[in-house]
């Protein structure tokens, strides 16, 4: 019966979802294959105490009906029984916990590592800072804001994917160094078993040796607050040398960065690039077409602040506003980005202040 | 327990009440001992191992990797980062070394910087002799200053530890501040944003 | 339970001294009646789990597909939180209490609770605390959508300007419950019918002791932990601020320190009532009445020892996890001592499958079930994969939907008649229970598949790859929600019209209440019953 409603079901929604994983990952480390494992074993323990239980309480519904003429016997006590199902127990719990003692060792390695990550929770998006290489950015969300809408199909990794992924070197013991900015997130990628919360004003730290390159997805796993369902964590494993030349990508494009930011650029290119910049970093709270929401989040269209000095807002961008969930942008964005999305709050979205910004005068 | 008895009611309601107000109290004592607690075990590294410490002995047969990271949390405008990223050091010997701080902003600000240590297991042996998170700190607007860290690993730090990452996140105390202190600030007709 | 013989004092209906209830609205308003708080209590019960029942299924409808259909995530947020709040607090607690109101009394031979007034007192606070609650949802800024575990700082520098007249809600409710345990333990204690001793006393009664201690231990120290809150977002203080040296972590201590326990003051009076319908539908005395008793309080006392089981994931030094991880493991040998007796009492009885029956055998299966679930989750290192999944959240619901709910149907079909004077609708009450059952599985059951497969909690849009299992669960939703429909009709049937029940009942009922005529009178036991 299940069966044919869940393939009524299938039917009914529109693409072909059909994916009817039922089990844990079991993971591309050593140690996610161990927690596997355990998971396997404490699984089979209780389906035989089950199968145990089940079977004699189902036994005794068919057997013992009073319609079947069965006759209730007085017994009501059994001290042998009552100890050996009490101690029984006992000892298989106390076989189960030895195991998964000897894994919590193994998650708990100090040793030194290899490459060093700082990962902030930021509402709603992760911080990524590579502790020896100068590398620092953050990563959003990618996917369309249509496809969660349901006004475009979507995509296979519909809110698993993100601009920037975490790049990570395999077989390399890989530290995590976890915090939060705001408030409690969790890091969680099923793949590496790595689970861990980010908590504001407090560092917690978590390891991985990846053996396979590829691409693990996960998500943050703490309610957040209104977008917590839109943080997706995505790792992008590469090997030893691919890793390297991602690094030295990553610099090259930093200097790039910084010239482009005393370019003179003019409306329409700041106001096209701040649309961008806009849905992905703004968009969340004050919402793509501006209108905010009451009571939470402001409106840009017609605010004071969006159609009053520019270097005020310029100012709110950059520095955010205590006190509130205005973040300060000015980690996040580059000044090239930071120009081009005052300025499109500035002539877009119902506001026409015709004044626009240049990168060279963010910087401070 | 032939008969209702009003008085053995009342004397019995009258003590479960009493229990009831003391769990009240307990759920706030839970709050200092949830410090000792952390005391003991190093949970969350919060601010303890503070001031002087005598250590003779300097462990020579090994060198701990000591880590500097720094958080802004909130909407701290602050640029904060130390200025080296880790030091080796020896367990015993008292190291020192700044961080770096500059408010960008245009009012004058006081932050704090909460310290935390991982892995929690190594907290316990990390002595912060003396250290700018003991106090607040403030900073006229556009100033920039370094700000010293003098620390001790302790010899008794397991052997397999061999990094210790210390965290500081820094948070904007100005607003509270403002009740208790007359601040000297210049910009006082500026609108805040 | 030993076999219970009474001298009945013979009932006189017209005695001067016992006058029925007042009539109208003041009767409800003033009354001191236990049977008529009990019924108050139950009937807000039922209001609530529609409301929160309403909640659940505007969840599963916006769960039903990916994409965002229906409502806002932050609307999204406010509906989990809410409906967790409701059913936790005015749902499953309430219907207990008042099980305890009706029942306890009757059972132990006493002419009503032991404080009437304050009785009166702590069920009439209860509506004004929802109301509260409720009355957010039309607040700006909306509703509490922190989660009901409230976790700071979410629920304090980053909540919705409602979070004080949440807190508000909490500590009227709080001090409900309070007075209602203080007043259940002063009954149970001082006014049990002469014979009746300790280890004479219907298992529901034990369970409800044991509960009512664990609520004057907890509730306190919720009312603490919102307390804390209300400080820092009004007074300045800084006990989960990091800022002011405070931690958000001690947050969840506190709260788990009364959550845990506040999960078995959830499920202690279930376990009470299945103990006392299995008994009766298999004819044949409970196997192991003082094992029971000692499974029950032991359950309790390691309650308050395992609380950081819920937080394996927050950064704890070793020994704490390992020491959580072996407490929690503890607790499932009390409860599997309980559930091995239960089938002992089957095993060579003589079982009728009445509705009430059929309630407690499927709470025996799927509250299994979800101990099974909680066993794998109290594997430390392996809840590093469960936690904050839907697989929490299939097990959570296993133990309470068709563990604490279940329990309360079937204590609701078990003592109706003799509420009601009137027998039970049989074939109404199988309907209900196969329509509840079969929902109740499709519903929760997917919920392990997608929590492994890495669903977490609380999103209110999802991958693709969980999208099947979604649907399947959000149908399953449906279907039990509207099922409750047959529930509340056969309530309502059963109040109106019916066959006259019989003082007993059920053919294998055993203890005091039953041996009082049904619909039982408005005052019973004004003399105390002999037992012997």
């Amino acid at each position: 019966m299940t069966k044919a409603l869940t393939l009524a079901l299938s039917l009914l929604s529109a693409p072909a979802w059909a994916d009817w994983q039922i089990n844990m990952n079991k993971g591309v480390t050593a140690l996610s294959r161990e927690i596997f494992d355990l998971h396997m074993l404490i699984f089979w323990i209780c389906v035989v105490i089950g199968v145990a239980v089940f079977g004699v309480m189902f036994y005794s519904i068919f057997k013992f009906r009073k319609s079947k003429g069965a006759v209730s016997e007085h017994w009501h006590e059994n001290t042998t029984v009552e100890v050996v199902w009490t101690v029984i127990p006992s000892i298989i719990l106390i076989a189960m916990a030895i195991p998964a003692t000897a894994t919590l060792m193994d998650m708990y390695d100090t040793s030194e590592a290899d490459v060093e990550i700082q990962v902030t929770g930021y509402q709603w998006k992760w911080r990524y800072q590579y502790l020896d290489e100068d590398i620092d950015y953050f990563s959003n969300l990618a996917t369309p804001r249509e496809e969660i809408t349901n006004e475009a199909s979507k995509n296979p990794n519909y809110l698993l994917e993100v601009d920037n992924p975490l790049v990570i070197p395999a077989n390399k013991k890989v530290r995590f160094l976890i915090t939060a900015n705001d408030v409690i997130h969790s890091w969680w990628v099923p793949h590496f078993a790595v689970k861990k919360d980010a908590i504001p004003g407090f560092i917690n730290e978590s390891w991985v040796k990846v053996e396979e390159p590829g691409v693990y997805r996960g998500q943050c796993t703490e309610l957040c607050g209104k977008d917590h369902g839109f943080m997706p964590v995505v790792v992008e494993v590469k090997s030893e040398s691919d890793y390297q030349q991602w690094v030295s990508d990553q610099r090259a494009m930093k200097l790039a960065m910084a010239g482009e930011a005393s370019k003179e650029f003019s409306m329409d290119e700041l106001v096209a690039k701040g649309e961008g910049v806009y849905n992905t970093a703004c968009a969340g709270c004050h919402q793509p077409n501006g209108q905010g929401i009451p009571g939470a989040f402001p409106a840009i269209t017609g605010s004071t602040i969006a159609t009053g000095a520019i270097d005020a807002h310029v100012d709110i961008i950059v520095n955010g506003k205590p006190g509130t969930a205005m973040q300060a942008f000015k980690e996040q964005l580059s000044a090239v980005d930071i120009a081009a999305v005052v300025t499109y709050q500035r002539n877009a979205l119902g506001n026409s202040v015709g004044d626009l910004v240049q990168p060279n005068t963010i910087q401070n | 327990m032939a008969v209702h008895n009003e008085n053995h009611t009342k004397r019995l309601s009258l003590r479960l009440a009493t229990a009831a107000i003391a769990m009240f109290g307990f759920g706030f004592a839970l709050v200092p001992l949830y410090d000792v607690f952390c005391d003991i075990t190093g949970l969350n590294g919060k601010n303890f191992n503070q001031g002087p410490i005598q250590i003779s002995t300097v462990d020579e047969s090994r060198t701990v990797k000591v880590q500097f990271i720094t958080v802004n949390p909130g909407n701290m405008p602050w640029n904060f980062e130390p200025t080296e990223r880790s030091i080796r050091v020896s367990p015993g010997e008292d190291r020192q070394t700044v961080f770096y701080a500059k408010n960008p902003t245009t009012n004058w600000m006081v932050a704090q910087a909460v310290p935390s240590v991982t892995p929690s297991e190594a907290a316990p042996y990390l002595h912060k002799v003396n250290c700018f998170c003991f106090e607040r700190q403030p900073l006229e607007a556009g100033a920039d200053t370094e700000m010293p860290l003098l620390f001790i690993v302790d010899p008794k730090l397991p052997e397999h530890i061999s990094t210790i990452t210390l965290s500081y996140a820094l948070y904007d105390l100005t607003d509270n501040q403002k009740v208790t202190q007359v601040k000297p600030n210049k910009d006082k007709g500026r609108a805040r944003l | 339970m030993a076999t219970v013989d009474v001298d009945l004092p013979h009932v006189k209906e017209d005695d001067p001294h016992h006058h029925g209830p007042a009539r109208g609205l003041g009767r409800w308003l003033y009354t001191t009646n236990h049977k008529d708080i009990g019924s108050m209590y139950l009937i807000f019960s039922l209001c609530m789990f529609m409301i929160g029942g309403i909640m659940a299924l505007i969840i599963r409808a916006e769960l039903f597909q990916p994409g965002l259909q229906l409502v806002e995530p932050n609307f999204f947020n406010q509906m989990t939180t809410m409906h967790g709040l409701i059913m936790v607090f005015g749902a499953v607690m309430p219907a207990f209490v008042g099980l305890a109101n009706w029942m306890i009394p009757m059972q132990v031979g006493a002419p009503d609770m032991a404080l009437p007034r304050m009785n009166n007192w702590s069920f009439w606070i209860l509506p004004f605390a929802f109301l509260i609650l409720l009355s957010s949802l039309f607040m700006p800024g909306g509703a509490p959508n922190f989660g009901w575990t409230f976790y700071a700082p979410l629920s304090t520098t980053y909540a919705p300007e409602s979070v004080t007249f949440f807190i508000f809600g909490v500590h009227i409710m709080g001090a409900s419950s309070i007075m209602g345990a203080i007043n259940i333990i002063a009954t149970i204690l001082n006014m049990r019918a002469p014979g009746m001793t300790l280890l004479k006393m219907p298992l529901f009664v034990w369970t409800w002791l044991i509960t009512a201690f664990l609520l004057i231990a907890v509730m306190p120290v919720l009312a603490g932990v919102v307390t804390m809150m209300l400080m820092d977002i009004h007074f300045g203080t800084s006990f989960f601020n990091a800022a002011g040296g405070g931690d958000p972590v001690l947050f969840q201590h506190v709260f788990w320190f009364f959550g845990h326990p506040e999960v078995y003051i959830m499920i202690l009076p279930a376990f009470g009532i299945i103990s006392e319908i299995i008994p009766t539908f298999a004819r044949k005395r409970l196997f192991g009445y003082a094992s029971m008793v000692y499974a029950v309080a032991s359950i309790a006392l390691l309650s308050f020892v395992v609380w950081a089981h819920h937080m394996f994931t927050v950064g704890m030094p070793l020994v704490g996890e390992v020491f959580f991880m072996f407490a929690t493991m503890l607790i499932a040998v009390p409860t599997g001592v309980k559930v091995f007796n239960w089938v002992a009492t089957m095993f060579r009885g003589s079982l009728t499958f009445e509705t009430p029956m059929l309630f407690a055998l499927a709470f025996v299966v799927l509250f299994t079930i979800g101990g099974f679930s909680g066993l794998m989750l109290a594997i430390a290192p392996a809840d590093f994969q469960y936690h904050d999944t839907y697989f929490v959240v299939a097990h959570f619901h296993y133990v309470l939907v068709p563990g604490a709910i279940f329990s309360i149907m079937a204590a609701t079909y078990y003592w109706l008649p003799k509420w009601t004077g009137h027998q039970l609708n049989e074939t109404m009450g199988k309907i209900h229970f196969w329509l509840s059952f079969v929902g109740v599985n499709i519903t929760f059951f997917p919920m392990h598949f997608v929590g492994l497969a890495g669903m977490p909690r609380r999103i209110p849009d999802y991958a693709l790859q969980f999208a099947d299992f979604n649907s399947m669960a959000s149908v399953g939703a449906f279907i039990f929600g509207f099922s409750q429909l047959v529930f509340i009709y056969n309530v309502i049937q059963n109040v109106r019209v019916g066959e006259k029940a019989t003082a007993q009942v059920w053919e294998g009922a055993q203890g005091l209440e039953w041996t009082l005529p049904s619909p039982a009178p408005y005052h019973t036991f004004s003399t105390p019953p002999e037992v012997k």
